[in-house]
């Protein structure tokens, strides 16, 4: 018999097996990425930073980094794995790829933990910011509210 | 294989021992010990002997040990019913900034709806509260201070016998809540305390059973109400199978307890050692020498906690997290944050509880298993904490 684990099947397979990681500090440091985003903090519990590279406005390539329980590490591998299948998603339906989106990839989160999981696709909109700046599209550049994580100072 | 269990702090299983002496209360002596027959009486005698055991255990008298549903259900026997009971006197209670959310709750419920004045006191780098700290807190209407024996999460003990004879000195009475103190020396006269609070789920007993000791002349209003049960402190009928395991299990411990203690804190140093050297960026939390035998607690700087545990329980190995993705609320370990380091810390903080069936074998494959999990989400994470 298989022992209880805590979130779904999907969320358990990308949080052991993640996709689009980096393996090493070479390969992070090697990665030559047309835009870097990343949001959150140590002091609340979450960090997503994630590096895109773009060719003909699709997203070609993506890699990540998350610090963060099973389901943010989970959330931030899924996005990935979503904006890089089928030939790369372009940049303007990445941009409205919303939180909702991304849990029901996984199947589904505990409440609790929708708000910090989730926040991948805000480190996604701030890489494609950045890719934007760095590629003199200032016209395209969307400014998000800052994110404000829960714990109590 | 049955996994490698470190989390002994959260519950024990119970010793078969104790499951053996439990065995008679559920087919054959079942009777009500309150009931006027020979199969009451024979509950009666049990729970008497049970009793006058562990008063010998604690070296009080019989009288003074009070059997309650668990150890969060003693302490808050302890604060609300000495407050009650003495508020005419005061309404100041002096506790510590990292004991148990049974305490820290329950205090928090006697400011919101009694009118108490709270003081949380500070604690050093280890998770101490000084003697100098308390004397300073207390003033004229101060009626209780509640100090833990032992830290829960990060393994230190506390000087009890000082604190208590500086709440003596000034006629202000001590609880200590000893729910992680099953292996230190609990002798109460020695320890000095008015009241102290223990349970069955950390000592090889079942879940389910705690005790109060209330010293003689300390005034306490009972929670609940009703046929009078165990001195009028606490109605209900008496988990007479509970009450004798409990007896007995922690007349075991305290009898094995020096070799034990020996036993396991050679691991725990097995345990600590292995994790220096082989895991860079690692905080030991908690006091190095005046701690629980069993306990380890280390921050595991540049991830998050509850992924770790995952990673740990993958390989069977049962651990626990300060990390705010395991708690209920989604701040980061209050006693971890007290000692003085940032969140970032708490939310990299694993406890490891070792207990009466760990080995050496248990402590080699965590440390087989725990390098390459940390190398792992560290090369996930795009956290780089200074260290050092």
């Amino acid at each position: 018999m298989a022992e209880p684990w805590f979130y779904t099947d999907v969320v358990k397979e990308h949080f052991f097996k993640p996709h689009n990681i980096f393996n090493s500090e070479e390969e992070i440091k090697g990665y030559e990425a047309d835009g870097v985003g990343e949001v959150g903090s140590p002091a609340c519990g979450d960090v997503m930073k994630m590096f895109i590279k773009v060719k003909d406005d699709r997203i070609v390539d993506c890699k990540w980094q998350t610090f963060g329980c099973a389901s943010a590490i989970a959330s931030t591998s899924v996005l990935s794995v979503m904006v890089t299948e089928k030939k790369g998603m372009l940049l303007d339906s990445a941009l409205k790829i919303k939180p909702d989106d991304i849990v029901s990839r996984l199947g589904e989160l505990p409440i609790r933990k929708f708000h910090c999981s989730v926040l991948g696709h805000r480190a996604l909109r701030a890489a494609i910011k950045d890719y934007f700046k760095k590629s003199g599209q200032k016209k395209r550049v969307v400014d998000d509210e800052p994110f404000v994580c829960g714990v109590k100072k | 294989m049955r996994g490698v269990y470190l989390d002994n702090a959260a519950a024990t299983f119970v010793d078969p021992r104790v499951k053996a002496v439990m065995e008679p209360f559920w087919l054959k002596d079942y009777g009500n010990p309150g009931s006027f027959h020979a199969m009451g009486l024979r509950a009666l005698r049990a729970m008497n002997s049970a009793r006058s055991n562990i008063a010998k255990v604690l070296n009080c008298s019989s009288d003074e040990v009070v059997f309650t549903g668990c150890g969060t259900e003693s302490v808050n026997l302890a604060l609300k019913g000495v407050f009650l009971a003495n508020r005419s006197k005061g309404k100041h209670i002096i506790t510590s900034k990292v004991e148990h959310k049974a305490v820290l709750e329950a205090c928090k419920y006697l400011e919101k709806y009694e009118g108490a004045k709270v003081t949380y006191l500070p604690v050093n780098k280890y998770g101490q509260v000084s003697a100098s700290n308390l004397e300073k807190a207390i003033r004229p209407d101060t009626i209780l201070i509640s100090v833990m024996y032992a830290n829960n999460e990060v393994g230190t003990i506390n000087h009890i016998s000082e604190l208590s004879g500086v709440a003596r000195k000034h006629n202000v009475l001590f609880h200590t809540d000893a729910c992680q103190a099953g292996l230190l020396n609990i002798n109460v006269k020695k320890l000095g305390v008015d009241l102290f609070s223990m349970n069955g789920s950390k000592v090889y007993a079942p879940k389910g059973v705690g005790l109060l000791f209330v010293r003689k002349g300390v005034n306490v209003v009972p929670m609940l109400h009703g046929g009078g049960q165990e001195f009028g402190l606490r109605s209900g009928t008496e988990n007479i199978a509970f009450i004798v395991g409990f007896s007995k299990a922690l007349q075991l411990m305290q009898k094995e307890r020096k070799a034990e203690c020996a036993r396991v804190v050679k691991l725990r140093e097995k345990l600590v050692k292995g994790i220096l050297n082989s895991i860079p960026k690692v905080i030991v939390n908690g006091h190095p020498k005046e701690r629980l035998p069993g306990n380890v607690n280390i921050s595991f700087l540049d991830i998050e906690g509850e992924s770790l545990l995952l990673y740990l329980n993958e390989k069977n190995i049962f651990a626990s997290s300060g990390s705010a993705c395991t708690s209920k609320s989604l701040d980061p370990s209050h006693v971890i944050t007290a000692l003085g380091w940032p969140y970032e810390v708490a939310h990299g903080s694993i406890r490891f509880t070792l207990g009466r069936r760990t080995t050496s074998a248990d402590i080699d494959h965590v440390l087989k298993v725990l390098p390459g999990a940390v190398q792992k989400l560290r090369t996930l994470s795009p956290v780089r904490l200074k260290y050092g």
